[in-house]
């Protein structure tokens, strides 16, 4: 008898688990004749096509992609996201706290930062600073501020964000901040993203260029080069990176000026980090080499050069693109350490690394935590390239199902 | 005499982004002890699926979703029972005891199938001992012989070599001494002998021959080779799409196909025996795409009895036409279900 | 069969043809051996004959067929084309740009139809490709009109032109590579296992298309192959090839009933026939496929022979013609009696 009970629970069970699987191949069935619509488009959609639409896909690099999007924005015009004079050390001024934005004021709309009164303690002799909520400081967008370059071509005073016209020296806004000289940070972030970011793209693509060149010629020509591209390829893989960094950068004369060092420095970079895209490209080119479709195109009369760049190198471009965005981060860490040891740039150069320099010092640290957030800017900036990079990656291939 | 699997109407879906892949739909087949039983079939035809399946080794996003895998099991004391397969967790003990045990499988890519980094006598003896109750000398013992069973020159020496050092067949025989270890009654071979050229084909077809003979297993066959399915099988599952179009045994398959399919592919063969140069009758189109399925029955947009209206509108149902052969076809839907006195 | 082309002349004629890849190792890549891939092949194929090139993998079949394109330099060798100007050419001696023109003359079938198509070129670009860079055919509609020739002769449509390679299945893009091939109008085609990624029930489709543009074309084949059934089929005579070596060569039936090099008959007997009644009473070979790199003493085959004697592990058999157009490979070739593919008669006789 209870065998009866069981099987009949079983079969409901099954009857049920069936029903729901029913319902969700009918629901797929659905969603396959929208997609059949679609087939006639795949059947047409050249490869960057189809390696968007796989990339559409993943979520958290689409994000991703936004923030490099507005980072790229950033390091094109730091000046219109500045909100003072990055320079500009007012000594009255040091470790002002951050101010935060207040968005609605009484139920509307209308951003605003609290003044800030500061206040010299007695005892200590140093300046204390406490928000003031009686004075609320009204923020406009495209507000006129000092005068900024763009792109080198001319000069303007319109920012982002700002304070009324003329008011920025009364009232002072201070988002992330200030230091030890009372600059402050958040113009000085904007700007020191320029230069490291900057210094992380130039060094990849000098790196990219040294790479796919070197690369290229060691897979495709196969032979001597190989065996001398791959031998030295080898030797400079085997030196310790940082010591040798660092001794170039020392070797550096002191007296170069802001813009000598910044190139020297990408430079350096490159000249070391070459290898491992070469290594990639040659491997591709070796696979590549060997594929039918190129000695098709090679029995078709297709010359040399027709074989490389309509051929091969279409095949692995999004591969290069995917393994560059991925040291991207790499260089930006690189800069900043050594910027942070002092090594790199210095002062007055604004950078990621110079910034944290200022918050080696552990008093200054203890008055103003927020001198650490150019860190957050540095692992945001490499959390959001890696995740765009895995995603252009896996997106890259759309023939390797 | 009770078959010693049983497949009934079995469902293997896989559930990708891109929708549902129907790769078994609905599968029927019996196997008897000492029976080779070949089921052939091309690509997306859902037969290497169908014994992943029968061995519980379906990956997610893949599913058995319906149907009933019945296997005579015998458990630890010897004792005979039926169990279904698909109702087995695929990562519980009962399945673990029976795969490699009492049914063993022999893979497509012998290479890859042995690790190379323990020897080949390791890799058998470990697969004994943990089947079998015995020591690890009489694991060796076991080991040797199996090896010297399946054509191994120097069996004591071999079980200290490295899959890397064998050719290329006397890999595969390793690889079938391995699957005999434990004494299975079903032998699983799926597509063996692809990788391999003609003459090895050859050695390996024969000694699988002889083995079922001495031990008197069952040998489920894949292939996508007529030929071979020609010179192993006794009995053929066709399958298409996902099911089995015709089911029968090897003489009638080939001297009296009844499925619209089974013919046109038997002809579409090339034969060594025809005169040369004369065109071969050809199945139109392709096979279509696995997202795409055909309404109906999966061959109707090739078939050349194609019925409107019939044959796009509902499955047909593998059905016996008469005491050996069975044809999933509505051009016999209608016909007795056995033929009576033949 | 090989009456039909005796009085036509010779378009490709291939002399002692040699390629031997090199092995290196160490750090400075020093050569330490030799792959002898193809080792010493002559051959020839009369116009509108095919010749099929079988044996089993690493036997350097593949491996001929792409030298004699220059798709890989030879070692050694002379590979003789008759031009569509009735001039005989070397091609092995010839530069690769001195050869590019000739390539409206040769063209090639490949194996994988899924590895042949560049995935990042639509159909119009592939099939155009010999079209624009040998022929210069720089109009673009020009070029679109030819191609959408091609597509209907080898049986697409033609307004699938502009879609990729990733929407067609294994046997429409094998029809696409045989119509890259066509663009040209070649007269030697060699096409290296055209059907054997291919599913069965599309291998026809395609066996056919290739008879039928012989037909129309007159074009000439060198079929690469393992598959003997197809093999049997399409070709008018067969060389067996084993180790880089062509162990014989002969008329098709000859080849497969009468066999006269006993690893021929070995792979003969050993071919899987899709007959159950024809279950084949064969003695497998023992042993394995010897590697190029590191051959046998005498004659490759001696040490899988079961006619081998002492001679056959010193001596380097030659090539010899016992019968008119069948060459063999082997000391005791006159004395030998070899059994074929089993007939169906002799089969239900026993």
């Amino acid at each position: 008898m209870s065998d009866d009970r069981v099987s009949e629970a079983n079969q409901e069970a099954q009857e049920a688990r069936h029903a729901d699987l029913t319902a969700l191949s009918e629901w797929n069935q659905a969603r396959l004749e929208d997609e059949r619509e679609d087939a006639a488009a795949i059947h047409v959609a050249p490869n960057w096509k189809l390696t968007w639409w796989r990339f559409k896909k993943h979520r958290l690099a689409l994000v991703s992609g936004l923030v490099v999007i507005l980072l790229a924005l950033i390091v094109l015009f730091p000046g219109f996201f500045s909100t003072m004079d990055p320079h500009k050390s007012r000594a009255q001024q040091s470790f002002v706290p951050v101010q935060r934005i207040h968005f609605i004021d009484d139920g509307a709309f209308r951003p605003f930062v609290y003044g800030i009164v500061g206040r010299r303690n007695p005892e200590t002799l140093r300046m204390e600073w406490k928000i003031d909520e009686e004075k609320k400081i009204p923020i406009t967008f495209f507000a006129r501020g000092f005068e900024y370059e763009v792109l080198g071509l001319f000069t303007t005073n319109i920012h982002f964000i700002g304070v009324k016209e003329g008011d920025i020296e009364e009232n002072p806004i201070y988002l992330l901040g200030t230091d030890r000289l009372g600059r402050d940070q958040w113009s000085r972030l904007m700007y020191g993203t320029r230069v490291s970011v900057s210094i992380g793209l130039i060094s990849v693509f000098v790196s990219v260029f040294l790479g796919v060149l070197l690369g290229g010629v060691s897979g495709y020509y196969g032979g001597v080069p190989d065996l001398i591209i791959q031998r030295m390829i080898e030797i400079l893989q085997s030196l310790p990176a940082i010591p040798i960094w660092m001794a170039l950068t020392a070797a550096m004369p002191r007296d170069w000026s802001v813009e000598q060092t910044y190139f020297a420095i990408t430079l350096i970079l490159a000249l070391i980090g070459w290898t491992t895209l070469a290594r990639e490209v040659r491997g591709r080119f070796l696979v590549l080499r060997e594929e039918d479709f190129v000695m098709a195109a090679k029995l078709s009369g297709a010359t040399q050069s027709r074989i490389i760049f309509r051929h091969m190198v279409p095949t692995f471009y999004s591969h290069i693109i995917a393994t560059a965005t991925l040291a991207v981060p790499v260089m930006i860490i690189s800069e900043t350490f050594l910027s942070f040891l002092g090594l790199g740039l210095r002062p007055p150069a604004i950078s990621w690394g110079v910034l944290l320099q200022e918050a080696q010092n552990l008093q200054s640290v203890a008055i103003a935590p927020w001198l650490l957030l150019p860190g957050l800017a540095v692992i945001i900036t490499v959390l959001a390239l890696n995740i765009l990079g895995d995603g252009l990656r896996d997106a890259a291939d759309p023939y390797s199902h | 005499m009770t078959p010693l699997l049983s497949v009934r109407n079995l469902k293997t879906h896989f559930f990708l982004d891109e929708g549902v892949v129907k790769a078994v739909d609905g599968v029927d087949f019996d196997v008897f002890p000492g029976q080779v039983v070949g089921i052939v079939g091309e690509s997306g035809c859902g037969k290497s699926v169908t014994i992943k399946s029968v061995m519980q080794l379906i990956q997610k996003p893949g599913r058995i979703i319906d149907g009933q895998i019945l296997f005579r099991h015998h458990d630890e004391a010897g004792r005979e029972t039926i169990i279904d397969l698909a109702q087995l967790d695929p990562h519980g003990k009962t399945i673990r005891s029976i795969r490699g045990a009492e049914i063993a499988l022999i893979p497509q890519e012998p290479m890859a199938s042995f690790s190379p980094v323990h020897t080949i006598g390791d890799q058998i003896m470990e697969a004994i001992l943990l089947h079998l109750d015995v020591d690890e000398e009489e694991a060796r013992r076991i080991a040797v012989e199996r090896l010297h069973e399946v054509g191994m020159p120097n069996p004591e020496q071999r079980l200290n070599a490295y899959s890397w050092e064998l050719s290329g067949g006397l890999r595969q025989r390793a690889m079938i001494a391995m699957s005999l270890a434990c004494n299975p009654r079903l032998l699983i071979a799926d597509e063996p002998t692809t990788a391999i050229d003609v003459t090895t084909q050859a050695q390996v077809l024969n000694l699988l021959l002889t083995l079922q003979k001495q031990h008197n297993m069952a040998i489920i066959f894949i292939t996508h080779d007529l030929g071979v399915i020609a010179q192993i099988a006794d009995f053929v599952v066709v399958m298409y799409l996902g099911r089995v179009m015709e089911s029968g045994p090897v003489e009638d398959i080939f001297f009296n196909p009844q499925h619209p399919y089974t013919k046109a592919l038997l002809e579409s063969i090339p034969s060594i025996y025809a005169p040369a140069g004369k065109r071969l009758p050809t199945i139109e189109g392709s096979i279509p795409h696995p997202f795409s399925r055909p309404s109906g029955c999966p061959f109707h947009p090739r078939c050349k009895a194609f019925m409107p209206g019939v044959c796009n509108a509902a499955i047909p149902k593998l059905k016996a036409i008469n005491d050996r052969q069975s044809v999933s076809c509505f051009l016999y839907d209608h016909a007795p279900a056995i033929v009576e006195g033949s | 069969m090989s009456d039909k082309f005796s009085n036509k002349p010779y378009l490709l004629e291939v002399r002692h043809l040699k390629k031997y890849f090199p092995i290196r190792a160490g750090f400075f890549r020093r050569i330490v051996g030799q792959v002898r891939a193809v080792d010493d092949v002559s051959f020839a194929i009369r116009e509108g004959e095919t010749l099929g090139l079988v044996g089993e993998s690493g036997c350097g079949k593949t491996t001929t067929a792409r030298t004699i394109l220059r798709a890989i330099d030879p070692t050694e060798g002379q590979i003789l084309f008759r031009t569509a100007q009735n001039e005989v050419v070397d091609l092995a001696a010839l530069s690769e740009k001195e050869i590019r023109p000739l390539r409206r003359d040769m063209q090639m079938i490949f194996q994988d139809p899924f590895a042949s198509l560049n995935p990042r070129m639509n159909i119009l670009d592939i099939v155009g490709e010999p079209l624009l860079v040998i022929e210069k055919m720089k109009d673009r509609k020009q070029r679109m009109e030819r191609v959408a020739e091609l597509l209907e002769l080898v049986g697409l449509r033609p307004e699938y032109m502009q879609r990729f390679p990733h929407a067609f299945s294994g046997g429409q893009r094998q029809r696409i590579v045989i119509a890259r091939a066509l663009a040209l109008n070649p007269r030697l085609v060699v096409a290296d296992e055209p059907v054997s990624a291919l599913d069965v029930s599309v291998q026809a489709q395609v066996l056919n298309l290739m008879k039928d543009l012989q037909e129309k074309l007159g074009l000439t084949y060198l079929f690469v192959a393992h598959d003997l059934s197809v093999v049997k089929h399409f070709c008018d005579r067969i060389n067996v090839m084993y180790v880089g070596k062509i162990v014989e060569s002969g008329p098709t039936d000859a080849i497969f009933f009468h066999p006269r090099h006993p690893y021929t008959s070995a792979l003969m007997s050993a071919a899987p026939i899709a007959n159950p009644r024809i279950r084949a009473k064969i003695v497998p070979l023992e042993g394995d496929v010897p590697s190029p790199a590191n051959p046998p003493s005498g004659c490759y085959f001696h040490p899988r022979c079961p006619y081998a004697e002492e001679k056959c592990a010193k001596e380097t058999p030659q090539l010899e013609e016992i019968a008119p157009d069948h060459l063999v490979r082997c000391h005791y070739a006159h004395e030998l009696t070899l059994q074929g593919v089993a007939k169906p008669q002799e089969i239900i006789a026993s």
